[in-house]
């Protein structure tokens, strides 16, 4: 196999530096899958993140944190359907407003308990998704990412006319509600566990679908979409399954969230705005890795708070937010994780 | 002689323009057919009417048995038929090695990821791409980068293989290679249909050959018969004594 | 009034919803690109013309002509800055790219002009054609898009910068192989769907107060009538524009207004999905 070597000397010197810069360790190492350090650490940085509110006994640093868990789970989720699919959604709040909803719905209405209605907002998010899905994966590039802000200002507007959720008032929860799981600060701390526990959950997810063979075929969509149904990857079905995936963690926290908050609204249940968010944090973090949207979540939330709380910048706290998606959009594509990746391939597998 | 493919009076036209009229063809199981013609004749097209790119205005595709016609690419894919592109597809941001195994995953076996490995490193082996395994797709130049077409389709086990032109490009000694390549994944049983130009490989290399021009068959048989069809020379080889040469060449 | 006079005045704002949705359009079809920035590009338009007018007392028609020359500005330089470099890139860098100038675009406003509703005191009376009440506003505004309307198309098809425009449209690869300088009718084309999302914008401020996010309303009207119409042909945005402007006078006597923007965008996503080319055919 060397009669290239004659006349493509050069290549082959160049060769060997292209090993050394470009050396992969590969994604999908059989050997170790579930050695893999960098899910292991990320997943105790979450604990630990987690740990510290309780430590410090802090109502005000849980509640930061909460936040911050609450955009881990949201942008991991979403990267599923536009980091490893590559399919991009504006409409991502819509699975964790419609989750929100029901679970109250529920609760307020049928008396349900918050288990109960953490699996129902899981289920009707994963359910909408399965339906839309079929509908709207069918679209590609631009119009899904059109399709799917129709879908979420269409639920909005719905939700806003529905009257068996409140309309335009939307849902409130009975303060007693509350004594049912040892009173309003139980309640608050019995969320903020449950969260923290969901967000491991996420990750992990995230992780099983990246090394496993689905994550594999999504990932070929992604690259080439008509190459990859030619190799055997059935699309429709992978997509569909991926766009499910990225709905059920989101509608179970909605659940959570609203719990918490006590009340439910259209505008705030399904804030167009947040999904952009939520794509700023995977972009910045990384797209299409494990540990980038966690790092772009937490990394947002932390920048957001420090803009909002900045006398200089609070008032442009969105323009710095917009200035900063630029520059990342422009020059650092791929994102902090994609980029350390490319610079320092040593490190790939702490960077999953 | 069991018959792989068989392809009867497949028609599709585009608007106003017939890119393929009336095609029809047996293809026995172990062969090597040559397609060729000029360009725009309708090689590619037909290869897309096979695999369920396109789906025929008019005629039946039957493989195996089946009639695969108008059937989705997916699903013929899982029947034991892949291709190659003239224009060379890989998934950039893939390695080469998970390029190959995702044609080892989703081809005719369903495989698990941890045999995908180990076919993706056989094939690889195969076709020469061994020592970039672990590189990005798209760092390939477009020869090893058809190769890696090569091996994704190997990978995924087909009893028939589709080349659109695999030997565009290449420089004489690769060509050699390649040929020998093509001719070793006859020797394990693959049936293999190429579509190419470069005239003295493919006449060499094909058990027959088909000729198509502006979408219709204008002749079939070995190469010999092919090379010295008066309609062929006028309609695209150019120059009779050019059959011999093509003959003799290597 | 009665549905007539509901029937046309909505007809005539629909003129204004086709400026804005041919603004988006023209951009998506010349480049491929989706400007999410549209909206607020719409409300600076807006601003634009309170400001001149409440500074200045210029007459807001008059003073529009100098709001659409800075939104040409303004939309090449957005393209210069922002797009330019991603502009081959896949989709989603461009739909990232302009979304980013939207959040600058709407921090900086809001930080500048805060959220208060501002209105344009500008009144041209009511004229009555039969049994047809019209305001004059939305008239003058009507003739004002069918000029711009008009404009456009003469431009496009009568200048040599507008045959530029249409062959990088169609086909940009060969219209730079012809030599004929992209970069440059790309930053026009830009920036001219700005200018079109500015006098969009200007006309509205004669019609209702806004504030610095009013435009995220109107950026979503255009996507619905974009799509409705065929992304890409600016003829088919206006007659969208007309369309949308039609239902949203006519729906309220059927049913209560809360419901029209779910009937607008289950149209916008039923359209997508079933032709997604729009009624008229686009691009």
């Amino acid at each position: 196999m060397d009669s290239t070597s004659e006349t493509t000397e050069t290549t082959d010197t160049t060769f060997r530096e292209d090993q050394a810069r470009d050396e992969q360790v590969p994604v999908l190492a059989r050997t170790g899958r579930w050695r893999n350090p960098g899910l292991w650490l990320t997943l105790l940085t979450i604990f630990l993140i987690g740990l510290w509110p309780v430590i410090t006994d802090s109502a005000a640093t849980r509640e930061v944190i909460f936040t911050m868990l609450l955009s881990v789970v949201l942008a991991s989720s979403l990267n599923i359907i536009l980091g490893y699919t590559g399919y991009v959604s504006f409409g991502h709040v819509v699975f964790f407003g419609l989750g929100g909803y029901v679970g109250l719905y529920l609760m307020i209405v049928h008396n349900a308990s918050l288990w109960l209605a953490m699996i129902a907002g899981g289920l009707a998010a994963a359910l909408l998704a399965f339906l839309l899905g079929k509908a709207i994966l069918r679209l590609r590039g631009g119009y899904f990412a059109l399709a799917t802000i129709g879908v979420n200002e269409a639920m909005r507007a719905f939700i806003n006319n529905f009257e068996p959720f409140g309309g335009p008032i939307g849902l409130s929860l009975n303060f007693q509600t509350y004594s049912d799981y040892g009173g309003a600060t139980s309640a608050l701390w019995l969320t903020f566990y449950l969260l923290v526990a969901l967000t491991l959950i996420t990750i992990f997810m995230s992780y099983v679908v990246k090394t496993s063979k689905f994550g594999l075929g999504l990932m070929a969509i992604r690259e080439d979409e008509d190459a990859a149904e030619i190799m055997g990857v059935t699309t429709p079905n992978a997509k569909t399954w991926a766009y499910v995936l990225s709905a059920i963690l989101p509608g179970i926290v909605g659940v959570l969230f609203f719990f918490k908050n006590g009340n439910i609204e259209p505008p705030d249940a399904f804030r167009l705005h947040f999904s952009i968010e939520f794509i700023v944090m995977v972009m910045l973090g990384g797209q299409g890795t494990v540990l980038g949207p966690v790092l772009g979540a937490i990394g947002y939330q932390r920048l957001r708070g420090f803009l909002l709380t900045n006398a200089l910048f609070k008032n442009i706290q969105l323009s710095v937010a917009g200035a900063l998606l630029l520059v990342i959009i422009l020059f650092i594509p791929a994102g902090a994780v994609g980029w350390l990746r490319q610079r320092f391939t040593r490190l790939r597998r702490f960077l999953p | 002689m069991t018959v792989l493919l068989q392809v009867e009076g497949v028609s599709k036209r585009f608007g106003g323009l017939q890119a393929l009229a009336d095609v029809t063809f047996d293809l026995p199981e172990g062969q090597i057919l040559g397609l060729i013609g000029p360009n725009g004749a309708g090689k590619t097209t037909l290869f897309n009417c096979i695999n369920g790119v396109y789906e025929p205005n008019q005629g039946r595709i039957t493989f195996r048995g089946e009639d695969i016609t108008g059937r989705k690419t997916y699903d013929v894919a899982h029947m034991g038929l892949a291709r190659t592109h003239q224009i060379v597809r890989p998934l950039n941001e893939l390695t080469v090695r998970e390029n190959v195994m995702v044609g080892a995953c989703f081809g005719r076996e369903s495989h698990g990821l941890g045999t995908a490995h180990q076919i993706a490193e056989e094939v690889l082996a195969f076709v020469g791409l061994g020592d970039r395994i672990d590189q990005l797709a798209e760092n390939l130049n477009v020869a090893q980068k058809k190769r890696l077409e090569m091996a994704r389709s190997l990978a995924a086990q087909p009893y028939l293989l589709l080349l659109d032109e695999v030997l565009a490009g290449l420089n004489p000694s690769e060509i050699a290679q390649m040929v020998e390549t093509v001719r070793a994944i006859r020797d394990t049983g693959v049936t293999i249909i190429m579509i190419e130009h470069v005239m003295h490989a493919v006449m060499n290399v094909s058990d027959r050959m088909i000729v198509l021009d502006y979408g219709r068959q204008i002749a079939e048989g070995t190469p010999e018969e092919v090379a010295n069809n008066e309609q062929v020379i006028e309609a695209y080889l150019g120059d009779p004594k050019l059959a011999q040469r093509l003959m003799e060449e290597d | 009034m009665d549905i007539l006079s509901f029937l046309v005045d909505g007809l005539l704002i629909g003129f204004v919803y086709g400026i804005a949705a041919m603004g988006l359009t023209l951009i998506w079809g010349v480049m491929n690109v989706i400007n999410l920035a549209h909206g607020p590009i719409i409300a600076l338009g807006m601003f634009g013309v309170y400001l001149l007018f409440e500074n200045l007392g210029l007459n807001p028609y008059l003073n529009l002509v100098l709001v659409a020359a800075a939104g040409l500005v303004l939309g090449m330089l957005i393209y210069v800055i922002a797009i330019h470099r991603v502009i081959d890139a896949p989709h989603l860098s461009t739909l990232l790219a302009t979304f980013a100038v939207n959040m600058i675009i709407i921090g900086l406003g809001t930080a500048a002009f805060s959220t208060s509703p501002r209105n344009v005191d500008f009144s041209l009376g009511t004229i009555t054609l039969g049994p047809v009440n019209i305001l004059g506003t939305r008239l003058v505004a009507a003739l004002a898009a069918l000029l711009v309307t008009g404009a456009l198309y003469l431009f496009l098809y009568r200048t040599t910068p507008g045959k530029y425009i249409r062959a990088v449209a169609n086909n940009r690869m060969a219209a730079e192989l012809m030599g004929i300088p992209s970069a440059r009718v790309l930053a026009l084309s830009f920036g001219l769907g700005t200018m079109l999302a500015a006098i969009a914008g200007g006309l509205v401020a004669t019609f209702f107060p806004f504030t610095i996010l009013s435009g995220g309303t109107y950026e979503l009207k255009s996507f619905v009538i974009g799509v409705l119409g065929g992304l890409g042909n600016p003829l088919g945005a206006l007659v969208g524009g007309l369309l949308l402007g039609t239902l949203e006078g006519v729906i309220p006597f059927f049913m209560e207004t809360t419901w029209v923007p779910v009937i607008e965008f289950v149209l916008f996503v039923v359209i997508l999905l079933v032709r997604p080319t729009g009624l008229f055919g686009g691009e």
